[in-house]
């Protein structure tokens, strides 16, 4: 076991990310903020956190995905969804991605399957707190990064947060 | 998590936890149908026949939808149009779909067990769409849910379930469903038309007086009376029914409160409801029909998930 990003290394990385999408997007001007289910949401949350600081709050656009029924592996086992709630259009816009660790890529496969279902967004960029680069195995690649880290496949990557597990930090476990 | 059943046959025999699965993940797929486009790629690779053996508008429509927005294939079979009516059993109709790939089957029976008939000679998950006077376990499924989406929870609500409880497999979905649930029942309708120990067989109330039924609960879940099910004259005439048993704007100022009315479809407007008041504000008739295609999508989902 090895923490990757202590409490405060954390905090830090959070603020950054906000940062660096301010700086490509100013203003947050026709870019919206969608937070992946169910684990991407505590990182999107705190980054919409952070921009509410930087910008006004009223124009940001915060919207939650679920992409459990777009998985290419739904059947395999049964995959039980979360909360869905985009309460703006898409169309157009700027959207930016939340997840807490990219992995194989899979699940971004499905959130952009998931979020052409809402309309046509201008431009997609993807934003995530840890890299387990190495370990793709579709053609994507985070926008924002926290951390970028080499692993093996049977090491495990666990982003905790506050709100579920009383501890804030990003640890990295061999089975 | 997942079902603990390979088949939705009844409610029966479903367990709380499966029901609370069913309805979390149906408000998932409401959600999914508010979408600009309300369809998701889930079941791709499943092909889901409809077997209808009976007359059905709604039901038969809702799970077509309900199939064709989880991207299942969908065949559909109506019996009066088949080789059924050639004379071939229910068990060849189904082993010859079957040998075409079809990996789910819903079926809608005028015999009551005919799908737990099928689920113990077939391989492929079954969904009862109503079989004979036994049970229509989707309809009760999107009832809760419809409930449930209007006060928030079902434990300790009174609910009524008015008319013909005999031959109603609505009825019986639901007393089950909404007693699993926490719920309150209780069957009011002519004492012909209410099985004699009901009360001590299911555990509800039995009411013979519709005003009283109407004054107790907060729910009145109305049905039609299903005279193609009744081969003997069970009451003298339609419009005594209506007279004793019917719901008018009237009948329900005269209790000074508000509630919900809900009724499962096909209505017989003037005989159980009025138009009055299927139309009127405390109506959640048509919420119900949107709520259905969620709830199948629901049920779909998660039995074709559990295959592999």
């Amino acid at each position: 076991m090895k923490t990757i990003l202590s409490k405060e290394q954390l905090a830090l990385t959070i603020k950054r990310l906000a940062n660096q999408i301010l700086e490509n997007h100013p203003h947050l001007q026709n870019t919206v903020i969608i937070g992946l289910q169910p684990r991407g949401i505590f990182l999107s949350d705190r980054i919409v956190q952070e921009l509410k600081k930087l910008v006004d709050p009223v124009t940001i656009q915060y919207g939650k995905l679920d992409i459990t029924f777009y998985r290419d592996d739904v059947r395999k086992s049964l995959h039980i969804a979360s909360n869905t709630d985009i309460s703006f259009s898409i169309e157009n816009k700027k959207v930016i991605l939340v997840d807490d660790v990219l992995y194989t890529g899979r699940t971004i496969r499905a959130a952009l399957d998931a979020l052409l279902d809402f309309g046509r967004p201008s431009k997609v960029a993807l934003c995530v707190l840890v890299d387990r680069r190495f370990s793709r195995e579709l053609p994507i690649q985070p926008d924002y990064l926290g951390k970028a880290i080499d692993t093996i496949f049977s090491q495990r990557v666990t982003v905790l947060w506050n709100e579920n597990d009383e501890n804030e930090q990003v640890m990295l476990f061999d089975n | 998590m997942k079902l603990s059943t390979k088949h939705l046959l009844g409610i029966k025999h479903l367990l709380l936890e499966d029901i609370k699965l069913i309805l979390s993940t149906a408000a998932q797929f409401k959600e999914v149908l508010q979408r600009p486009v309300k369809k998701v790629p889930s079941l791709r690779d499943v092909t889901i026949v409809n077997l209808f053996y009976e007359n059905s508008t709604r039901t038969r429509m809702s799970f077509e939808l309900a199939e064709r927005r989880l991207s299942a294939d969908v065949l559909n079979f109506a019996a009066s149009s088949s080789s059924a009516a050639k004379g071939e059993t229910l068990l060849d109709t189904v082993n010859n779909i079957l040998s075409m790939k079809v990996d789910l089957v819903v079926m809608r029976h005028s015999a009551s067990g005919a799908p737990h008939f099928l689920a113990q000679h077939i391989p492929a998950a079954i969904v009862n769409a109503g079989d004979g006077i036994n049970e229509h376990p989707t309809q009760a499924l999107l009832d809760a849910f419809s409930m449930q989406e209007k006060f928030g929870s079902l434990e300790g609500l009174k609910v009524a379930i008015i008319g013909d409880i005999m031959h109603s497999r609505v009825a019986l979905s639901n007393m089950y469903l909404l007693q699993k649930m926490g719920a309150e029942v209780t069957v009011a309708g002519p004492p012909t038309l209410i099985p004699k120990y009901i009360s001590e067989a299911l555990g509800v109330r039995v009411e013979y007086n519709l005003k009283k039924a109407l004054q107790w609960c907060d729910v009145a879940n109305v049905l039609r009376i299903q005279l193609e099910r009744q081969n003997q004259p069970l009451f003298s005439s339609l419009r005594e029914y209506s007279l004793t048993y019917g719901i008018n704007k009237k009948l329900l100022e005269s209790l000074g409160k508000e509630m919900v009315i809900m009724h499962p479809g096909p209505i017989n407007r003037g005989v159980e409801l009025d138009s009055d008041v299927a139309d009127g504000s405390s109506s959640i008739i048509l919420n119900q029909v949107e709520n259905g295609v969620a709830v199948r999508m629901a049920v779909l989902y998660l039995l074709a998930s559990r295959e592999n």
